[in-house]
């Protein structure tokens, strides 16, 4: 495989990763909360996304929406009944629930889908390859380096132009300032969290021919998912997107050459740019 | 002039735009009784933090007994002689009021690293902890949880553990808010109790309490010293009174 | 205030009291009679249950590693996810020694599990322990995931994938050899080295620097504010925790006669952290408790409904995270708590 392929390839996983792992870099940074449950709902989102394809055959973007609204309707729902209580408590009961949480998700799927892993029904458009000029490529890989980038641009946009991003901002960077400023840091956070797990589910549909989709998925990728978060900065979304571009391109360059010591030296990397900058690549010192 | 038990030169420290501290050159003597005043927001708390090393300064620096400590963390500074209590009890909630104090003692002594003998055998640190607690007639609630004591006893606890560290320098951040006036005389017989050779500061809003305890008033407005001098200095100083009422200070 | 002198004599009597009450307080680490219990239902256990002693042996080893997680996590509090890398430590050490250097003399063998596990756990806290938060959880589990994917490629050594199967251990004192049908041996060698361990444990609790460490956990900020090197004392409880940690490792590789990659790895760590929470840490029978009643409903239910007991651990970690922070101890401790209150003190 030669290196445009290869550094394409990683791209696209590397979006896929950013995608699913923004919206728990945001609420992570905006509320302090470790939610290790996270790629549950990227998993959920993409079984409602792969599912509804298949079963009901709803068109791709329909199916795209529906895992959206779906898991963001429940995370909302999970948000206010549980999250909500365990805002104040110890980190340490924060990753107790949301450890038990996934269990409960994973267990839920196996028991009422099976075990064995999904495939996502392509749309013809998305099927066969595509001609990029300098070289043919999966047209389903170009489409998703196509979404992600164009997620960082409108994230980017919805951050730094409008009023609702400036809030998550303030609130990222000072919640108490931010609430004796009037912003509502409690509905701040419901709905950035349904977006953050919205667009998890997204990235779990739209990403099942690459990650993978079954049930072990949040558990398999929960380190992956957790270290460019930690690598890009907590509610820094430019910097989960380079994070997880860096990541993806890396594990799959690894993976191919290297595969007995690739996932080693990420780990490596990791624990070694953690040591030297404990706030990640874009984080802002001291929490 | 002689080197003061605590002073600081030219101490300044900014988040961003906002200075909070402004080049402060400020003293505290060998057994001073010392108030440091002003409204809120002036950088009172600041100055306290930047003292024990809580906070680094942007520029300046910090001497102790005429050693510049500037760099040491608040954990050295506090072997080399500086105990503060701080404005929101910073307790051991879940233990006793012994434990919290036997903490504290513990650590004086250099047995805070010891593992051979069980804490409760340790009779030098309970014996001790045991008189710092009775200085604050905390006798009672001796075997309580912290939290299930009213914030006024807490807030004595956040005293002893404070003398229990035998400082040199004392810096008691607003140690008489949330105690009851009934009850504010065992603070002030403590501190009457104190050696006099050590000093000690006192951040308060209290007016009464500054002018019954103070030797010398530090006025603070903004981040940067205001006035100083003597109590009646101070109480007869016109501009100091239009910036406590120009601002609605309480008491 | 002279209303306060007044009352003085009255309650003189009693403030005395409440000095001599906290006093006893402070004599925590007497030994209490029910403290003997748990030894000797262990030992019942070898008589009693002569066909169980192989999964009895199991949750001795599943003790001695909840307690050392105790150490760090309920004592100290420090989150960590990686601590399998400690118990992976020792079971890959004993293993390498016997396999490769013919060294399998059990004893000996455990010190120098315990040699290898505290000597990683002194550099990766010394390392590690400069951050926390998300920070440090993420680096805990990276330092293990590390050290799984170095036994994974280091198969010369370690058997890769496959592990170590087949190992052979000279017999305890040149006279009890383990067997690996009835783990009579075994039962009693780890009983015994548990209750050792135990009992460094225990006194390591209830010296000054168990306290500090409580304080630390309690708030940090006041720790620094009265002079406590604090994370000098969080490096010291983090090696001793991974000695702990790779003692039971070694016993797991000794008792069962096989090391592979299962000692390594976010199952037996979150294995752990499970147990210990469920037990009520910080409470130092936790781990006994939570071993216990974990592994008992895990072999009982785990084999028949896997899918089934996933989704009741789920739920119950949902339930202790939400009502019940302090699992079992917790509860009971909470309960004694209630029924007090409710005779009046």
């Amino acid at each position: 495989m030669d290196l445009i392929s290869i550094l394409l390839g990683g791209c696209a996983a590397g979006m896929v990763l950013f995608i699913v792992s923004v919206g728990l870099s945001v609420t992570m940074g905006l509320m302090g909360f470790v939610n290790l449950a996270h790629g549950g709902f990227a998993m959920l989102g993409g079984y409602a996304i792969a599912l509804a394809m298949r079963h009901w055959g709803l068109p791709f973007f329909a199916a795209l929406a529906l895992g959206f609204v779906a898991v963001a309707a429940l995370s909302v729902a999970l948000e206010r009944l549980f999250y909500a209580r365990l805002y104040r408590a110890s980190e340490l009961d924060q990753v107790l629930f949301t450890i038990g949480l996934v269990f409960v998700m994973i267990a839920a799927v196996t028991l009422t889908v099976g075990p064995e892993t999904q495939t996502l029904v392509l749309p013809e458009w998305l099927r066969g390859q595509v001609d990029l000029g300098f070289i043919r490529y999966r047209t389903y890989s170009v489409a998703v380096i196509v979404a992600g980038t164009a997620l960082v641009v409108a994230l980017w946009l919805g951050f730094e132009r409008t009023r609702y991003g400036a809030m998550i901002r303030a609130a990222v960077d000072n919640r108490r300032m931010a609430e004796s400023l009037g912003v509502d840091v409690g509905r701040l956070f419901t709905v950035t969290f349904a977006l953050g797990s919205g667009l998890a589910a997204v990235g779990g549909g739209l990403g099942a021919e690459i990650l993978g989709l079954d049930p072990q998925y949040p558990l398999r990728y929960l380190a992956y998912f957790l270290i460019v978060v930690a690598v890009g900065g907590l509610g820094r979304v430019t910097g989960v997107f380079f994070a997880a571009l860096l990541i993806g391109v890396l594990d799959f360059v690894l993976k191919i050459e290297f595969p007995k010591g690739g996932t080693m030296f990420i780990y490596a990397l990791t624990l070694a740019l953690l040591l030297w900058r404990p706030q990640g690549l874009f984080g802002r010192r001291g929490s | 002039m002689t080197a003061a038990l605590l002073e600081t030169r030219g101490l300044c420290k900014s988040f961003g735009a906002l200075e909070v501290a402004r080049d402060v050159g400020f003293r505290l003597e060998s057994g001073a009784r010392h108030a440091l005043i002003g409204p809120n927001g002036a950088g009172k708390t600041t100055l306290v933090n930047l003292l024990t090393g809580l906070l680094a300064p942007s520029r300046g620096s910090v001497l102790l007994k005429g050693e510049d400590v500037t760099s040491l963390t608040q954990a050295k500074r506090v072997k080399r002689g500086i105990a503060r209590t701080f404005q929101i009890n910073q307790l051991f909630r879940g233990l006793t009021v012994l434990e919290n104090v036997c903490i504290a003692v513990a650590e004086r002594l250099g047995a805070g690293g010891s593992m051979l003998r069980p804490a409760g055998r340790r009779m030098d640190v309970i014996g001790e902890a045991a008189g710092l607690i009775e200085t604050l007639r905390l006798q009672e609630e001796a075997g309580r949880r912290i939290d299930e004591l009213p914030y006024g006893r807490q807030r004595l606890v956040e005293i002893a553990i404070a003398l229990g560290l035998k400082p040199q320098v004392l810096l008691l951040d607003e140690p008489a808010a949330g105690i009851p006036s009934a009850e504010s005389h065992i603070l002030l017989d403590a501190i009457g109790a104190l050696p006099k050779d050590i000093g000690v500061l006192i951040i308060e809003h209290d007016m009464d309490l500054v002018f019954r305890f103070a030797e010398r008033i530090t006025v603070m407005v903004s981040g940067a010293i205001y006035a100083e001098g003597s109590p009646a200095e101070i109480a007869a100083n016109r501009d100091v009174r239009a910036v406590y009422l120009g601002s609605a200070a309480d008491g | 205030m002279t209303a306060q002198r007044h009352a003085q004599p009255m309650s003189a009597g009693r403030n005395a009291l409440g000095l001599a009450a906290a006093t006893a307080l402070a004599e925590r680490h007497r030994i209490r009679w029910w403290e003997a219990l748990p030894w000797i239902a262990g030992i019942a256990v070898f008589f009693l249950f002569p066909n169980y002693l192989a999964f009895g042996t199991q949750v001795l080893i599943m003790i001695l590693f909840a307690l050392s997680l105790d150490l760090v996590l309920g004592y100290a509090g420090i989150i960590t996810l990686g601590h399998a890398a400690f118990f992976g430590a020792g079971a890959y050490t004993v293993g390498m020694l016997a396999q490769h250097w013919g060294w399998n003399e059990p004893l000996s063998g455990l010190v120098a599990a315990a040699a290898v596990a505290g000597a990683i756990g002194l550099a990766s806290g010394y390392v590690l322990l400069r951050t926390h938060g998300l920070t440090l959880l993420m680096l805990t589990l990276c330092t293990m995931a590390l050290l799984e994917e170095a036994a994974n490629m280091g198969a010369a050594y370690t058997g890769g994938f496959d592990g170590m199967p087949g190992l052979n251990f000279k017999p305890l004192l040149g006279r009890y050899a383990f067997d690996l049908l009835y783990f009579r041996s075994q039962y009693l060698y780890v009983l015994a080295v548990l209750f050792g361990c135990f009992l460094v444990v225990r006194a390591l609790v209830h010296s000054p620097f168990g306290q500090s460490l409580t304080g630390i956990r309690e708030n940090v900020l006041r720790m620094h504010a009265v002079g406590a090197p604090v994370r000098a004392r969080l490096v010291i409880a983090y090696a001793i925790s991974a000695a702990l940690a790779g003692v039971a490792g070694a016993l797991f590789t000794q008792s069962n006669a096989y090391v592979n990659l299962s000692v390594l790895g976010l199952d037996r760590a979150a294995g752990v952290l499970i147990v210990l929470i469920l037990g009520g840490y910080g409470r130092l029978y936790g781990a006994f408790v939570g071993a216990i009643a974990y592994m008992v409903l895990e072999h009982t239910l785990a084999k028949a409904y896997p899918t089934g007991w996933q989704l009741g651990v789920g739920l119950t970690l949902m339930a202790v995270a939400l009502y019940a922070g302090n699992g079992i101890l917790g509860l009971a401790a909470a309960l004694r708590r209630r029924i007090r209150a409710g005779r009046g003190r």
